[in-house]
């Protein structure tokens, strides 16, 4: 069967498989976050020596993969978007920055919550958490730049721009704790060798990784819905939809 | 159910974790839900003038 996937790069036929997409991994993200979470609170043990403390894990890893991982999407868009000079590309970049600097903000709160009770300390400019704190100020430097810059695509080329000389923190985060002396401890789930962990327990964290991965992917194609509205305006496909979506409580906007 | 809550003594820890991830969300998707509203306010005030686009980072 041949599709032809170049009709997705146009707005028109995008935002309404967008809306579809968005409410099937919505619906599985909050299916895995169910499940993750019986795991991690209730089915999984407490750790032999941190005792309930490490249920912190179960948080602080997958917000911290997602973190890297939507800043590696988010540039690769962005490349795409300078490459081919596609809008939607650059829309679709814009709506991962804010859903990439959330996950940085929790990767960060949630280690300080756990350092706190295993290490003594809520914060040390080591050199993980120093670089993943730059990469929150990265997220946020991409988004304070859409902001400041009136034309929409001056702004799409500017914020591509941040984030492809952005994108050289990740490996820097990645392999921070190989690199340096940190304080942060190395990985204890890696593709190659076994997990150095209960089986339940890289099992909860596995399915709160896959619960993040579908909530993002389901809140960031619903916010380029919200783009793609708000940046096509005054395309006739566009102005169709409002007779598709009356305001509940009052249609009285319709012209 | 008071053995949960408690954490074994980390429940400070375990649950201003928890509970920032949750706020994180709930807070998320409202404001993606407001941008989306606000997108088709403009949108249908543009339908009879057309003006200039808000930003937001929501």
């Amino acid at each position: 069967m041949l599709i032809n996937w170049y009709r997705f790069s146009s707005p028109v036929s995008f935002y309404p498989l967008a809306g579809t997409a968005a409410h099937v991994f919505g619906v599985l993200a909050a299916l895995f976050a169910g499940a993750g979470l019986f795991v991690a609170l209730v089915a999984a043990p407490p750790d032999a020596t941190q005792g309930d403390a490490y249920r912190i894990i179960y948080l602080h890893v997958p917000a911290a993969w997602m973190a890297m991982f939507i800043y590696i999407v988010m540039a690769g868009w962005s490349a795409a978007a300078l490459g081919f000079n596609a809008r939607l590309s650059a829309m679709m970049a814009e709506a991962l920055a804010p859903t990439g600097a959330l996950m940085a903000s929790l990767a960060l709160w949630t280690g300080a919550f756990w350092g706190r009770p295993t290490w003594g300390t809520y914060w040390a400019w080591d050199a993980r958490m120093t670089s993943t704190l730059i990469l929150l100020f990265l997220y946020l430097g991409i988004i304070a730049l859409r902001n400041a810059i009136e034309d929409p695509r001056r702004a799409d080329r500017a914020c591509a721009l941040l984030a492809l000389v952005g994108a050289v923190n990740v490996p820097i985060i990645y392999f921070s704790v190989q690199w340096w002396n940190t304080l942060h401890q190395g990985s204890s789930i890696s593709l190659t060798v076994a997990p150095r962990m209960a089986m339940i327990m890289v099992a909860g964290i596995l399915i709160m990784t896959a619960a993040a991965w579908c909530y993002t992917i389901a809140v960031t194609l619903a916010r380029v819905r919200a783009i793609i509205v708000e940046r096509e305006r005054g395309a006739t496909w566009l102005d169709s939809l409002i007779d598709l979506r009356p305001r509940v409580g009052g249609g009285k906007l319709r012209a | 159910m008071s053995e949960l809550l408690a954490m074994g003594g980390y429940a400070w820890y375990v649950w201003m974790s928890y509970g920032a991830a949750a706020v994180a969300v709930i807070v998320e998707v409202a404001a993606v839900r407001a941008r989306r509203r606000r997108a088709f306010d403009e949108l249908r005030m543009s339908a009879a003038a057309p003006a200039t686009p808000a930003r937001s980072i929501g």
